[in-house]
C-alpha cells in the first residue's frame, strides 16, 4: 500500500466528511466481506449522508486516481461489496431516508440505504408495497437491490428489481451527478437506468432511487403441497406453469430442507415428505380461486400428498416462515455454508437438482435445496465445517461443478445474486470474448478509468485499458 | 442440418449481410418507419432472419428471428393458449418493435415492451454476433444489453434473433366505455390492462377470469364495446403520468393512456416539457459501439 498517498487521500476524505471517513482497524474490520466467503482489505470507509458528499467523495477518488466501492447492507452473495483493487469504500448506511412518496405517479423517491422490508412496510398503510422481495429483504438496502437486479420469491409474477425502478440518480466515476431514466413512461434516449440495474457498482453510486408502487393484491392464498418423490413436485412445477397459470410465488424445498427447517421454526411441514412446494397465488378473487383449482388438479396428476391451504394470515405467515429462515436453519447441521444461485429451463430442474446431489456426494458435503422453482432458480446450499482440513477446496470445486452442469443444461450463471467476484472467472462459459468485450465497452463509457469497484463481474483482458484488473489480491479468492 | 444448426446459418448469413463496411439499415415491417428519422437514402437495406423457431409453453419462452412479424409470433402462441403482449401492427416485425421500444395500450398491465425480452444476438457494427441476455426467465449474468438495445433504433446492432418471455391468454378480455372520471377508474381497479382517455370518455380494459372481469366491470358504470378508439397518430409524448390531470377537455384529439402518461395527439406541440436525460454519456455509447455510425445512419434516438 502507498502509505503517504494514503495520508493525504485520507486527509482530503477527513476535510469532506469529519469523522465519517475512517480508517480504523476495527471499523475496517467489518467492511471486509459481504455474504459470501470472500475477503478482502478495506483502507478507507467513507459514511456520507447525502448526494452532495458521495459526489465529493468520488471527485476525491478521481483525483487520486484510487478506486472506490459502494456498499449498501453488505448481504451480497457474489462477493460484489468485497473490496479488492484497494478501494475507498462508500457505505450508505447514512442515507436511509424515505424521501418522497407520490401516490399520484405511484412511485417513491427513496435514497439507497433504505432496507427493501422498510421500505414496503412504510408503504403498507397506502395499500402499496415495492415488488421485489429478496430473502433477505430485512437487512439488505435498495441501493444493493438496484445494483444486483435481486429477485425474491414474489417476482416470479411481478418481475425482478428492473421492472420497478424508474429513475436512479447517479453520480458517475468521474464526480458528476446525473439521473438515468425519469417519470415517464418512454424517457428520451437510450436506456441508460436499464443497463445501470444489474450493474454491481461498477457504474458508480446510486445515491436516489425511483421504484415503482404495486398495489397489495385484494386477495391472497398459500398453499403447501407434499409430494413423497421430488420428481412429481418438480414436474408439478412446469404443469403449473404450461396450464397458464402464473402463481405469484412458487418455491420447493427438500427433503433436508423440510427437516432442518421444521426443526428450527415449526411451521408444521412435513417431514416425511421427499419435496415440498409452497405456492402463493394472489389478486382478485375469482382469479385466485380459480388458481387454486388448477393446482389442486395438477398436483393430483403428479401424485401429490397432502395439499395444505392456510386458512388464515397466521398460517399463512407461519409457511413463509419456514421458508425465509431456511439459510439459518442450516446452521444447525454445519457451522457455515455456501449458497449457490444458477437458473436452469424448469424442465431441467429435477436433471440437475439430481447432478447436485451427486456432486455433493462426491466431494462429501451435504446438499440442501430450498429455491425459486418457478422461474428455475436453483439455490443450493452446501453445507460444512471450514474447520476441516481442506474443505474450502472442496466447497468450490463443487460450486464449479453445479454451474456447470446448470450451463449444461440450458441454464445461465445467476438467476439473482449477481456474478461480482465470485462468478467473473465463469463468464466465458456462458459469453464468447466478443459478447465480454463488447459489454466492457459498455461499463467503460460509464467508468473510462476502471475506478468503479474494478476487478467484479468481467473477467481480467476483457478489455485492455484496464490496470486493476490485472492481478487478482492476495486473499480473495476468485 | 439439426433446426437449431439451421438457425444459427441464418444468423451467420445475416451477420455477413451486414459485413463489416458501408452504411447499413435494418427493415422491419416499416410500420413505424418512420420513428427517429428515416435512415440515409445511400444506406443498404438488410433484413433480419424470420420464423418462430422454437416455442416451449412449459418455459414460457419463444425464441424467434427478429423479422418475425408479430401476426406469426402470435398465431404460433395461441395454439398453446400463449402471447406477448406487444400489441402493435400485426404486421410489424419483433425486431422492429424492439427496436423502436414502444410499448402498446395494455402497458398499465403489462410493462414495458424492454422486460419481456430475456436474450438477444445482434450483428455489431463489426458484421460479429454479440449474445447478451440468457434464455431462461430469470438472469443476472453480465451487463443486461438487452435493455439497452431496445429502443435503440438499431444504432448499437442488428437484431437477429430474440427469446421472448409468454404470458398465458387471459380467459377473458373485456373494454368498457362511457364518460367517467380517469381517475377515478383507476383508483377503483385492481391492475386494469388499459385505461384510455380523451378528456369526454373513458375505455377500460379488464381481464382475468371471467367472476373478476364480471365484478370490476360492476365497479363502473360503463358500457361494454368492441375495443379502444383509434389513436390519433400524429404525435405521442410521455409525461409523469400525474401530469394527466392538467389535461382539459378542449376539443382537439388527444387520448391519452391513464397510470401510463402517454398521449396520443395529433397536434404539432404539445407544449408539455421532457426531462433532458444525460445526452453526451448516450453519445459517448454511440461512439463506443459504433465508432463509424454505420449501423442505420441517419435515425436518431439523441436528439442533441
Ligand atoms: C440469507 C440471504 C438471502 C438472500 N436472498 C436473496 C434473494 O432471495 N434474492 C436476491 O436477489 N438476493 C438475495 N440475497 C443476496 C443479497 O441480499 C442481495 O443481492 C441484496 O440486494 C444485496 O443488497 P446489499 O444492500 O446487502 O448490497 P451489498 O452486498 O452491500 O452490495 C451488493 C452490490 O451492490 C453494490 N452497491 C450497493 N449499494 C450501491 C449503490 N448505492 N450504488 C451502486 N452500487 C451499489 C455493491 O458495490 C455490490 O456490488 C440474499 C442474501 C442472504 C445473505
Amino acid at each position: 500500500m502507498q502509505i503517504s498517498t494514503d495520508t493525504k487521500l485520507f486527509d482530503d476524505l477527513s476535510a469532506v466528511l469529519g469523522s465519517r471517513a475512517r480508517s480504523g482497524d476495527f471499523e475496517l474490520g467489518l467492511y471486509g466481506k459481504d455474504g459470501s466467503v470472500l475477503e478482502g482489505q478495506p483502507a478507507i470507509v467513507c459514511l456520507p449522508v447525502d448526494t452532495e458528499e458521495v459526489r465529493q467523495v468520488v471527485r476525491i477518488c478521481h483525483d487520486h486516481g484510487r478506486p472506490f466501492l459502494a456498499r449498501g447492507s453488505g448481504t451480497g452473495l457474489a462477493g460484489g461489496a468485497v473490496p479488492v483493487g484497494d478501494p475507498v469504500i462508500i457505505a450508505t448506511a447514512k442515507m436511509n431516508k424515505i424521501l418522497d412518496v407520490d401516490l399520484d405517479n405511484r412511485v417513491a423517491w427513496v435514497e439507497p440505504g433504505v432496507l427493501n422490508l422498510d421500505l414496503s412496510k412504510e408503504l403498507s398503510p397506502l395499500g402499496f408495497h415495492f415488488a421485489p422481495d429478496p430473502s433477505s429483504q430485512q437487512v439488505c438496502s435498495i441501493g444493493g437491490n438496484v445494483a444486483n437486479n435481486s429477485g425474491g420469491p414474489h417476482c416470479l409474477a411481478y418481475g425482478v428489481t428492473s421492472a420497478h425502478v424508474v429513475a436512479i440518480e447517479v453520480v458517475l466515476p468521474d464526480g458528476s451527478v446525473t439521473v438515468l431514466g425519469d417519470l415517464t413512461a418512454e424517457p428520451h434516449g437510450y436506456d441508460l437506468r436499464g443497463i445501470f440495474v444489474g450493474s454491481e457498482g461498477t457504474m458508480g453510486v446510486a445515491t436516489k432511487v425511483a421504484v415503482r408502487l404495486t398495489p397489495n393484491p385484494p386477495s391472497v392464498r398459500t398453499l403447501l403441497l407434499d409430494f413423497a418423490d421430488v420428481r412429481d413436485g418438480a414436474a408439478t412445477v412446469s404443469a403449473i406453469i404450461a396450464a397458464g397459470l402464473i402463481p405469484a410465488a412458487l418455491e420447493m424445498m427438500d427433503k433436508r430442507a423440510i427437516e432442518i427447517v421444521e426443526a428450527f421454526v415449526n411451521a408444521g411441514y412435513p417431514t416425511e415428505a421427499d419435496a415440498v412446494l409452497l405456492v402463493e397465488l394472489d389478486g382478485l378473487p375469482g382469479g385466485v380461486e380459480h388458481g387454486v383449482e388448477v393446482i389442486r388438479e395438477v398436483a393430483a396428476r403428479h401424485e401429490v400428498g397432502n395439499i395444505r391451504v392456510a386458512v388464515d394470515n397466521e398460517e399463512r405467515e407461519l409457511l413463509w416462515k419456514g421458508r425465509k429462515n431456511a439459510f439459518g436453519a442450516v446452521a444447525r447441521i454445519k457451522p457455515d455454508y455456501y449458497l449457490h444461485d444458477t437458473v436452469v429451463p424448469r424442465g431441467k430442474l429435477v436433471e440437475v437438482l439430481e447432478k447436485v446431489y451427486n456432486i455433493a456426494d462426491a466431494y462429501d458435503l451435504i446438499a440442501v435445496n430450498v429455491f425459486h422453482a418457478g422461474d428455475g432458480n436453483l439455490h443450493p446450499i452446501l453445507a460444512y465445517d471450514s474447520n476441516e482440513q481442506g474443505v474450502m477446496e472442496r466447497v468450490h470445486a463443487a460450486g464449479r461443478a453445479i454451474v456447470t452442469a446448470s450451463i449444461e443444461a440450458g441454464g445461465v450463471l445467476s438467476g439473482e445474486h449477481g456474478i461480482g467476484l465470485e462468478k467473473r472467472d465463469y463468464m466465458g462459459m456462458l459469453f464468447s470474448s466478443h459478447d465480454m468485450a463488447t459489454q466492457d465497452l459498455i461499463r467503460e463509457a460509464f467508468d473510462p478509468q476502471g475506478l468503479a469497484n474494478p476487478l467484479k463481474v468481467l473477467p481480467s483482458g476483457s478489455r485492455c485499458s484496464d490496470s486493476f484488473r490485472q492481478h487478482v489480491p492476495e486473499g480473495a479468492w476468485v | 442440418m439439426s433446426s437449431e444448426d439451421q438457425n444459427s446459418q441464418e444468423i451467420l448469413d445475416f451477420a455477413s449481410q451486414v459485413g463489416a463496411s458501408g452504411p447499413v439499415t435494418v427493415v422491419g415491417g416499416r410500420t413505424q418507419w418512420q420513428v427517429g428519422g428515416l435512415p440515409d437514402p445511400g444506406a443498404r437495406e438488410v433484413v433480419a432472419p424470420s420464423g418462430v423457431w422454437s416455442h416451449q409453453p412449459e418455459e414460457m419462452t419463444v425464441r424467434c428471428g427478429a423479422g418475425t412479424t408479430l401476426k406469426e409470433l402470435s398465431e404460433q402462441l395461441a395454439k398453446h393458449g400463449q402471447m406477448v403482449p406487444l400489441d402493435m401492427d400485426p404486421t410489424a416485425t419483433v425486431g422492429g418493435v424492439l427496436a423502436v421500444g414502444r410499448s402498446g395500450i395494455r402497458r398499465l398491465k403489462y410493462g414495458h415492451v424492454r422486460d419481456l425480452v430475456l436474450q438477444i444476438r445482434h450483428v455489431d457494427h463489426e458484421g460479429k454476433v454479440v449474445t447478451s441476455g440468457g434464455p431462461t426467465v430469470k438472469n443476472v449474468s453480465g451487463y443486461d444489453l438487452c435493455r439497452l438495445l431496445v429502443g435503440s433504433l438499431g444504432k448499437f446492432g442488428c437484431m437477429a434473433e430474440v427469446i421472448l418471455r409468454c404470458l398465458p391468454v387471459p380467459q377473458t378480455t373485456r373494454w368498457l366505455s362511457g364518460p367517467a372520471d380517469p381517475f377515478e377508474v383507476y383508483s377503483k381497479l385492481y391492475r386494469p390492462s388499459s385505461i384510455l382517455w380523451n378528456g369526454e370518455q373513458v375505455w377500460v380494459c379488464v381481464e382475468g377470469v371471467s367472476s373478476d372481469v364480471d365484478a370490476e366491470a360492476g365497479l363502473l358504470d360503463l358500457e361494454e364495446v368492441e375495443g379502444p378508439p383509434d389513436l390519433p397518430t400524429g404525435r405521442r409524448v410521455a409525461v409523469e403520468p400525474k401530469s394527466l390531470k392538467d389535461l382539459v377537455p378542449d376539443g382537439r384529439s388527444w387520448v391519452a393512456e391513464i397510470g401510463v402518461g402517454i398521449v396520443h395527439t395529433n397536434d404539432a406541440d404539445t407544449g408539455w416539457r421532457v426531462p433532458e436525460p444525460n445526452y453526451s454519456l448516450m453519445l459517448d455509447l454511440e461512439h463506443r459501439l459504433d465508432p463509424t455510425g454505420r449501423l442505420n445512419p441517419g435515425r436518431q434516438v439523441v436528439e442533441a
